[in-house]
Formats: structure tokens, C-alpha cells, sequence
């Protein structure tokens, strides 16, 4: 029989003032196996914890039940101290009389009947709880980073800096993500070139980091410390030992006219390419839909003229494994498209563009050169609209945006606006928005400068409707603040699109068993006390692929991320979690229903001899469950028919025991 | 009438015992009545020249004989399937539950079952059957010889039948058919547009009857289990007999779950059961069911295939639209 001591937190008032503690304390005193019983105001507090290693000592406790908040909140703080009190960890059962109780209920009768209920079903599991040990598992010292941005790029470096090997994986021929297209950056201004060059330099450069360009995660398996991931080397059609990114291929090539991504499609690039000046790695790549040898066999001057002899037609995906130790995502953002944005007229006139053309069309290394030009005809803007909130915040149209706001427009429209008024005065610049939103060091400070020193004419409203006539596009709109309707030809007009994680990383999450929100942002283990960590363990986050972000929030969450990977990667040993499942093979069938389900591939089978009742022996396939591999998710438990399989510290009889004590 | 004879099917047995295909068959033989037939196991050719029988009573499935008699025989055994059996030997297989190289399987086309609870409302004191070509000719203790149109002894489960269709052999006798498109669901359709109440009081009519033989789960061939939940002191819901109506209907409960996704639609349960309850409804809406939320599934169809509640994709239904089908249902 078990010795239970229950201790029935207050949680000062969050608990308390609608939990009549001292009433659930006494009512759990009569529960079977319980001896002892109390209430406090901060159990978790140090002087909380002391007063259950007392009571553990002085009334030979064998179990605990902690009347509290979540178990993800403090479950581990409580095993903790039970260590510490001289039994095991997992004689704790805590009964969640926070986040299911209190918190969602008004009258203090009711809070008080549920939370006696919670804890009657918290008792009569710890009455069928057993010691456990957790396993341990080695941890390989090498992390892998998904996306080369600048998220991806200060993961990687912060990493390798701490000594241990990184691996990068880019979908694009070139690491350095939107940052690489931008041109100044808010809220000082500087070139993105020459802050972000010598960081994708450094990665060039660093003996710890191997870039995988051009390459795509296909398949992951494993768990923290070790998992196996199969990377996908997409067939480039050129050496990349032996390439020296001169670029005399790309002069020679005579298939010019493709639309060039890194320009957002305002100008042409070669069949073959190399996506810009200071790429990383600086090696060209043949695209294979628009190159006349790979298609029809017919060409191949770029392997003439090559030099270094890198150009092979024939090259092949490759896919390589390789096992990694933490797994950093970091798989950015994209500008939604304008398709559905009839009423800006994005698809009818060339001289409406995004914010992300806007840089390109600014950009030193851009299709114009830096200068200011039309798309259509090449003459400079004198009136430039720019619409924010172009699908962010966007409730009602939930089909063709997103309701979220997206942070980072209202600062690089201002920037926008201000780097034209600066550069070309003659210039009138009209912002539209709904609010502008600059919390950030030195962010209202920038806005203001562009309203104030700058003359932007910022107008509190939205565009209704662009159409494009002549060479002019006729803007309509409505200025709250006056509340007039506002017609303005317009020689540019530039929309703030709202910003979207990375169409694959969906895939992605279901391959890392991480969790996503709604909207595609990977969700973090904490909104406030975990913000890098995915819910998986071993799975971390960095950058815009968790929510938008600008450069400095970024780099910040990037640093932390790595943090993270290395406090991993210096363990020698993880200790797993012992709540495992097992088959017990005298009941198992063999019939791979466990195995079918487990989202982790934890369960094999063999063929093992059992001796029958009548001296006969009888050769039966039994299922059994990779310790290291389980992560208790007790998927298995419940798609066994015999109920041969089962998940230790969540046993079939202790969840039947709480439902028992639930519905006495 | 069957269109493969006796004859037929003692002349395959005979010459796959003879030359050493097989060491074992399983056939039927007559058991205390002319239409009381049972599942046997002939070694010998003169046991089968004597003792085996086949007419329209032999609907019993044998896939799931397989699992323990592959287990205890030196040799191959040969068994008959009826085509909607060998969607069950596929899901034994898909289970792991027998081993295929110790089984060679004869397909026989069927022209659907008789059912005897049908026939014995029909006529009294059956003494024999004569299996015309037109008709059984039933000679009874009262009526003298009374004529029996097969149509309309006809089970239920050969009425409804699914598939003709034989997914699985080493060889076919008589003609293969097709999957067919009937009327199964139809009666579940009904049950689902009761109300709660009605369909509560439907079921508690029904299961009350239930008088725990465990007929049904012992001829389940998805209830195979080393060992039942049922028979387990350590499951939780072990019980042999109900104490009251409550267990009697988890006892179902449980059972059409533990089922779902495996059942094959074979109507071995309903058939056994001495209470006529019908079970197979039980199963058939979990199969509307999954064909609907997942889209058309047929367990058996082939090995390997993966049931939708036990495999995940993308596309699968979210939790909350399920809770939503079933309130819209209520
Ligand atoms: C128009 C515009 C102007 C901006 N101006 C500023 C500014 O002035 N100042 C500022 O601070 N911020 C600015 N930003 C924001 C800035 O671009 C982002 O904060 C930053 O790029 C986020 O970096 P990231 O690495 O998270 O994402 P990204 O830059 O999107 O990088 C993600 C990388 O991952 C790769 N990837 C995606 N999926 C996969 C996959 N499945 N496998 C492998 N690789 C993958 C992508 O190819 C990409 O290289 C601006 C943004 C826009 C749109
Ligand atoms: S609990 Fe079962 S299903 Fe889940 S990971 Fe472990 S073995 Fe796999
Ligand atoms: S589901 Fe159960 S019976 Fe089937 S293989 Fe797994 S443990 Fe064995
Ligand atoms: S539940 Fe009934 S119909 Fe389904 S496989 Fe078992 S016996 Fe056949
Ligand atoms: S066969 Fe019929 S009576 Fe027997 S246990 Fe099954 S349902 Fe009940």
C-alpha cells in the first residue's frame, strides 16, 4: 500500500480565489492510500518544496499528489524535489487544478467539486505508480540548419564558433535568404550587402561548416541527439569542387531570356547562373527546364567555354545521410502573391510592384542599377503611392490574406519612402495605412524622421481601387483623418504585401513531427519561457519561419537558437524519458497494428519460441519497442486490440483508475 | 444451389492429399442435423470419400482455422475459401496472424448461402435436404417433402453481398466474380436517421438478447488475439458474463471497436449468433463510417494495405469535424 502525501497549492490567489484549498486538502485526506494532507501558498516556492521534503521524512511518504498548475509548467520542479526528498521522480502525479480548474471557472462551489474530482484521480493513479528509470541515449555533436537566411547563416556560425560541426541545408543555389535582395536596412540604414556578405564569407570559410546549396531535406528519423536525415542534392549539372564562379559560362550561355528570381523576375538571367555577385557558394547552376543540352541535347557551349571543366549534363540528384544531434529550422518567410489583389491591379500594370521589387528596383545590384525607374518604361517615378497592409490584418478577406500583422511593413515602408525622398526630392511619396506600428529601439524615431525631416505624406486609410489608364495608375482612397475620398495619379505604386512562412515548411513539420500553428509559423515549446525551442524535442527555431521578424529580432533569436544546440551538443548523455511503452509478449499478437501507428518507427518484431500448455513449443511473432527511440506518445497503447502494449507512468489500469475516481 | 459440387471439391482434395501437396484439408461434415454442418479437419481420403460434405449450410469462413492449425501441422493444409473468406485470409495475413507458405488455398465461386434460422421459420421437424437444381426439396417429420425456394432461405449477408470477387487463392474453382455495389449500408442509413433515443432503444432491444455464449467473438476471424481483452483480469473489462445491461453492451462496444477498420464484412458473427442479434450493423457503421470520413477502404482487399485508423495522412480529418458529424447526427 502506498503512503500518499497530497499538497494542494493556493498559487496565491489564481488557485485560491476560486479553489477552496483547505476543503480540497481535507476532502483528499479520506482517499484511499492518502496520509497525509495539506495546503500552501506557492508550493513550488523553495519554502513550498521544503515543507514537502518535511512532510516526506516525517510521514514516510511513498507518492505525492501536487494539486497545481499545468504539469508543463511544473511537473519537473515537483520530481525534483520529490529526488530530493529521497524518492523516485516519478512517484509524482500532479493534479492540474490551475489551467483546468480555477482558471476556467467562476464559483468557488464548482472550482472546489472539479478540483477534489482532479485530485481523487490524481491519488488513484499514484496508488498504481511504480519507480522508473529513465534510459540514456549519446548525442551526436553535430546540428544541422534548415534555410541559409541570415536566421539560418548566425545559427550556424554562433555553432561552429562553439566547436561543433554544422551542416546548412539551402533549397537555392546561394545561401543569404531576402536579406541577400535588400538593399538599405532599417533602422540605421545600412547595406544589407555589406553587413550580410561577411557573415556568408565567414560561413564559406569556417572550418566547421559544410553548405549544402541547391539541396533539400527529404527524410528525417531518429530523435534528440540522434537523429538520421537524408539530404536531397538536387543535380546542378555542374562540378562544384571544380567551379570557380568566373562566370564565363553564364557570358557564353545563349538561352538569356529566363526570368531572373534574385531580381524578382524584373529582369533575365542565363540558362546557366549564378544568382549574384557574392553568392555563397559562388558556383554556377543550370536550370534545367530552360537549358537546350539537357532538354533537347543540343548546346553545350557552357562546357566548351569552362575552363575548370566543371559542366556535367549528366550529373544526378544525390542524396546523402547523415546523423545530426539538433536540428535547427530556419526555412524564412515568402511576400504572399498579389493574384488575389485584383483591386490593386498588380497583374495589369507592370508599374504596380511589391515592397521586395521596390528593393531590387533601389538596389545598387539590381536590374536598374540602383536607379529609381519605372518597370514599364523606364522613366522615373515623380508620384510613388505605397499601400501597407496589403493582406495583413485582414480578417474579413481571411481567403486572400492573412489576419496577422505582419511587423516588419510599416518600417521598410518608411524606409522606403524616406530612401526616395532622399535620393530623388523631387519626388512626392504618399504611404497609406491603417496604423502605423513602430515599437523597436530607434523605430518611431525612423518614422517620424520620414514624416518630419522628409516629407512623406502619411494618409490613415486604405486604397480602394487602382486602375491603370495611360501612363498613370488613378489611385482611390480615403483619408479618414479629414474623411474625404482621395484621387491621386500615381506614376508607381508599391504594396507592402503581408509575409508568409515558406510553402515547404508544412512538409518540413510533419518530417520533424513539429508543431505548426495555424497560419504555418512553426510553434515554439513556450510562448514566453521557450521561445527558440519547437515542442519536439531536439528541434529548435530561428528566424521568420516562426513568426515575422525583422533583422535584429532575427539575429537575436538566431543566437539564441545556437545557445540552445550547444547546450545540447556539450552533453555527452541524454537521459530519455521513461515513459515508454513495452509489449508484453505473452499477450502480443503480432499483428503490427503498433507498428502501423508509431509516429517514430520505435517497433520491430521477431520470432520467438513460447512454450504451450502442452508441452509443445509454439514459434510466435511478438512486437517489441526501441527504448531509445520511443517517445511515450502511447499511440501504440491504444491501437492494440489485446492490449498486449503499454506505456510505463501512463499504464491502461492508471488511466482506468483516474477515469474510475472521475466518474465515482 | 451451389454450382461447384461435393464431387468436385473431393476430387481437388483427394488429389492435392494424394500427391503430397498437402498434408491436411479442411472441409465440412455433417454434424447431428442435415443442415447442422461443422468444420472439420480430414488427413486421410477415406475420412473425405466418407464424411465430406459441401451444399448451400457450409457458409462457415475458415480463415481464421488457419491460425491454429498452421501452427500445430507438419506440411501445407488446404483450405476452401467462399470469395468473401478470402478477403478474410488477407486481413489474417495483413496481421501476421498465419503463415501463407503452410497454406494452399482453393477459391470457390459461391452462389450465395442458405440460412438455417430462415429455413427452420419456413418448415418443421427437417428430417433431410435434396439439393435440386430448382430448389431444396425438404423431407419433414410433419409435412412430408416441402419445397424451399433457395431466394428465399437466402442469408442475409449473401443478400448483401459485397464482392464475387476471390482476392485471394493458389487456385480458383468455378468462375471469379466482381465487387459488388449493395445495398449493405441501407440499414445503417436507417439506424443513423433515428433518433438517439429510438436508436438507444433499437440496440437495447436488440443486445438485451445477448446471453454471452462469445459465439460471435469466437468465430470473429479478426478476434484472433492470443488473448482477448474479455478473458484478461489484468484489462480492466474482463467479463465472461454480464451483470447487467450496461456490461452487456460495453462487452459490444468494445468489441465492434476493437474491430473497426479490421472487420471485413465476412457476417460470421451475426450468422453464429444463437440470438439473432445483428452485429454485423455494429461493424457496418463503423464502415460507412470510415469510408466516409477517409474514403473508401475495404479491409482484406489486399495484405499490407493500411487501415485509415491506424495510418495518418495529411488529409485526414481533423478531430473537431468528426465531433461535429456525429453531434450532426444526434
Ligand atoms: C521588402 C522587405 C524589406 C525588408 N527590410 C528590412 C529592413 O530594412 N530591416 C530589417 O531588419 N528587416 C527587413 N526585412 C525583414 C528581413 O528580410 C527578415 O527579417 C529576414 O530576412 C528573416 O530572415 P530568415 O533567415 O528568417 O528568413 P529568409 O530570409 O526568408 O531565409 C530563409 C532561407 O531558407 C531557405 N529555405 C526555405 N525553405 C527551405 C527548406 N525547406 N529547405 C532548405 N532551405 C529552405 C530559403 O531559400 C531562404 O534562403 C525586410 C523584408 C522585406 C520583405
Ligand atoms: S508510445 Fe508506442 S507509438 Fe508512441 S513512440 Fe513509443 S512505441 Fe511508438
Ligand atoms: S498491436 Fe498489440 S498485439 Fe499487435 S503487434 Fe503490437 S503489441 Fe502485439
Ligand atoms: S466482426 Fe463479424 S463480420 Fe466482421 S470480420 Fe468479425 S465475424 Fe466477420
Ligand atoms: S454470439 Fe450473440 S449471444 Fe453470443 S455473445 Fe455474441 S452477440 Fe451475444
Amino acid at each position: 500500500m502506498q503512503r500518499i502525501g497530497v499538497f494542494v497549492c493556493w498559487c496565491g490567489s489564481n488557485i485560491a480565489g476560486t479553489v477552496d484549498v483547505k476543503a480540497v486538502a481535507e476532502a483528499l485526506k479520506a482517499e484511499p492510500g492518502v496520509v497525509y494532507s495539506t495546503d500552501y501558498q506557492y508550493m513550488c516556492s523553495q519554502a513550498g518544496q521544503n515543507l514537502i521534503i518535511d512532510a516526506v521524512k516525517e510521514h514516510n511518504l511513498t507518492g505525492l499528489v501536487i494539486c497545481s498548475c499545468s504539469p508543463r509548467m511544473h511537473e519537473a520542479t515537483f520530481r525534483k524535489t520529490a529526488a530530493a526528498a529521497g524518492l523516485n521522480p516519478y512517484m509524482v502525479e500532479i493534479a492540474n487544478i490551475r489551467e483546468q480548474c480555477s482558471w476556467v471557472h467562476k464559483e468557488m462551489p464548482v472550482g472546489t467539486e472539479k478540483a477534489i474530482i482532479l485530485g481523487k484521480a490524481a491519488v488513484a493513479k499514484v496508488n498504481l505508480n511504480t519507480p522508473l528509470t529513465p534510459g540514456e541515449s549519446p548525442v551526436t555533436k553535430r546540428a544541422l540548419v534548415i534555410g541559409g537566411g541570415i536566421a539560418g547563416i548566425q545559427t550556424a556560425l554562433d555553432i561552429a564558433d562553439a566547436g561543433f560541426p554544422v551542416d546548412i541545408v539551402e533549397t537555392k543555389p546561394t545561401i543569404g535568404g531576402k536579406m541577400a535582395q535588400l538593399d538599405k536596412t532599417f533602422p540605421t540604414l545600412d547595406c544589407a550587402a555589406c553587413i550580410l556578405t561577411p557573415k556568408m564569407v565567414d560561413v564559406a570559410q569556417h572550418e566547421k561548416i559544410r553548405i549544402f546549396s541547391y539541396s533539400e531535406v527529404t527524410d528525417v528519423k531518429g530523435f534528440v541527439g540522434n537523429f538520421d536525415v537524408t539530404i536531397k542534392k538536387k543535380a546542378r549539372f555542374v562540378d562544384e569542387t571544380k567551379c570557380t564562379g568566373c562566370g564565363d559560362c553564364v557570358d557564353k550561355c545563349p538561352m538569356k531570356k529566363n526570368p531572373n528570381e534574385f531580381n524578382m523576375g524584373m529582369d533575365n538571367r542565363s540558362a546557366i547562373y549564378i544568382p549574384f555577385a557574392q553568392a555563397v557558394p559562388k558556383v554556377a547552376t543550370i536550370d534545367a527546364g530552360a537549358c537546350t543540352m539537357l532538354k533537347k541535347g543540343k548546346c553545350g557551349l557552357c562546357s566548351k567555354v569552362c575552363g575548370a571543366g566543371a559542366i556535367d549534363y549528366t550529373q544526378k540528384d544525390e542524396f546523402i545521410e547523415e546523423k545530426y544531434g539538433a536540428i535547427v529550422v530556419a526555412t524564412g518567410f515568402n511576400p504572399i502573391s498579389m493574384d488575389k489583389f485584383d483591386e490593386y491591379a498588380y497583374n495589369q500594370s507592370k508599374d504596380v510592384i511589391t515592397s521586395l521589387e521596390f528593393e531590387r528596383l533601389t538596389n545598387a545590384a539590381g536590374p536598374t542599377q540602383g536607379k529609381l525607374l519605372r518597370p514599364s518604361d523606364g522613366k522615373h517615378p515623380h508620384k510613388i503611392v505605397f499601400v501597407q497592409c496589403v493582406g495583413s490584418r485582414c480578417a474579413a478577406c481571411a481567403e486572400k490574406g492573412k489576419e496577422y500583422c505582419s511587423k516588419i511593413c510599416c518600417m521598410y515602408t518608411a524606409k522606403h519612402a524616406m530612401l526616395t525622398r532622399d535620393k530623388y526630392p523631387d519626388t512626392e511619396v504618399y504611404v497609406f495605412y491603417i496604423d502605423v506600428r513602430t515599437p523597436g529601439k530607434n523605430f518611431d524615431e525612423f518614422y517620424r524622421r520620414a514624416v518630419e525631416e522628409y516629407g512623406v505624406n502619411y494618409i490613415k486609410g486604405m486604397v480602394g481601387k487602382i486602375v491603370p489608364e495611360g501612363d498613370v495608375l488613378k489611385v482611390q482612397a480615403s483619408d479618414l483623418i479629414s474623411n474625404k475620398q482621395l484621387h491621386i495619379d500615381a506614376d508607381l505604386v508599391v504594396l507592402a504585401a503581408a509575409i508568409e512562412p515558406d510553402k515547404s515548411a508544412r512538409p518540413l513539420a510533419t518530417m520533424l513531427t513539429a508543431s505548426m500553428d495555424t497560419n504555418d509559423f512553426f510553434t515554439e515549446a513556450h510562448p514566453k519561457l521557450r521561445p527558440v525551442e519547437s515542442p519536439t524535442a531536439g528541434v529548435f527555431l530561428s528566424g521568420a519561419c516562426q513568426g515575422p521578424k525583422d533583422i535584429p529580432e532575427t539575429v537575436s533569436q538566431a543566437g539564441a537558437a545556437a545557445s540552445k544546440v550547444i547546450g545540447l551538443l556539450c552533453k555527452d548523455k541524454l537521459t530519455g524519458n521513461p515513459c515508454i511503452a513495452s509489449a508484453n509478449e505473452m499477450m502480443c499478437n503480432g499483428c503490427s497494428s503498433c507498428e502501423r501507428v508509431c509516429p517514430y518507427g520505435a517497433i520491430t518484431y521477431s520470432d520467438k519460441e513460447f512454450r504451450m500448455p502442452d508441452r509443445t513449443t509454439q514459434i510466435r511473432r511478438v512486437a517489441s519497442v526501441n527504448p531509445a527511440v520511443c517517445q511515450g506518445c502511447g499511440a501504440c497503447t491504444v491501437a492494440c486490440p489485446s492490449g498486449a502494449m503499454d506505456l510505463r507512468g501512463f499504464a491502461n489500469n492508471q488511466i482506468m483508475a483516474e477515469v474510475d475516481a472521475i466518474c465515482k | 444451389m451451389q454450382k461447384i459440387t461435393r464431387d468436385q471439391l473431393i476430387t481437388k482434395a483427394v488429389e492435392l492429399l494424394s500427391n503430397g501437396t498437402v498434408s491436411a484439408v479442411l472441409g465440412w461434415q455433417k454434424g447431428e442435423f442435415d443442415y447442422d454442418i461443422t468444420p472439420a479437419v480430414f488427413t486421410t481420403e477415406e475420412e473425405i470419400k466418407n464424411n465430406f460434405v459441401y451444399n448451400d449450410f457450409c457458409g462457415a469462413n475458415f480463415s481464421k482455422y488457419l491460425v491454429a492449425k498452421t501452427k500445430k501441422l507438419e506440411g501445407k493444409i488446404l483450405v476452401f475459401l467462399k470469395p468473401c473468406d478470402t478477403y478474410s485470409f488477407n486481413q489474417l495475413l495483413t496481421e501476421h496472424r498465419f503463415d501463407r507458405e503452410k497454406v494452399y488455398a482453393v477459391a470457390i465461386g459461391c452462389e450465395g448461402m442458405a440460412d438455417v434460422v430462415k429455413l427452420k421459420n419456413k418448415v418443421d421437424g427437417i428430417i433431410s435436404i435434396d439439393y435440386k437444381d430448382d430448389a431444396m426439396y425438404v423431407d419433414t417429420l410433419y409435412d412430408g417433402t416441402v419445397k424451399v425456394d433457395y431466394a428465399d432461405v437466402l442469408a442475409e449477408r449473401c443478400i448483401n453481398c459485397k464482392s464475387k470477387k476471390c482476392v485471394a487463392y493458389d487456385e480458383l474453382m468455378g468462375e471469379d466474380g466482381e465487387v459488388i455495389d449493395s445495398a449493405r449500408f441501407d440499414e445503417v442509413a436507417r439506424l443513423e436517421a433515428m433518433t438517439p433515443d429510438e436508436r438507444f432503444a433499437f440496440w437495447q432491444n436488440e443486445l438485451s438478447r445477448c446471453i454471452r455464449c462469445n459465439a460471435c467473438r469466437d468465430a470473429c476471424p479478426a478476434c484472433t488475439c492470443e488473448k482477448c481483452v474479455f478473458d484478461n483480469p489484468n484489462s480492466g473489462v474482463e467479463n465472461k458474463a454480464p451483470a447487467n445491461s450496461f456490461e452487456e453492451q460495453m462487452f459490444h462496444i468494445i468489441r465492434a471497436y476493437h474491430v473497426a477498420g479490421r472487420c471485413t464484412d465476412c457476417g460470421e458473427c451475426s450468422r453464429v449468433c444463437p440470438q439473432n442479434i445483428p452485429l454485423h450493423l455494429l461493424n457496418r457503421k463503423f464502415i460507412k463510417d470510415i469510408n466516409e470520413c477517409y474514403g473508401e477502404y475495404q479491409a482484406g482487399a489486399e495484405v499490407g494495405s493500411r487501415a485509415p485508423l491506424v495510418d495518418y495522412t495529411e488529409g485526414d480529418l481533423e478531430p473537431g469535424e468528426v465531433f461535429e458529424r456525429g453531434d450532426n447526427n444526434a
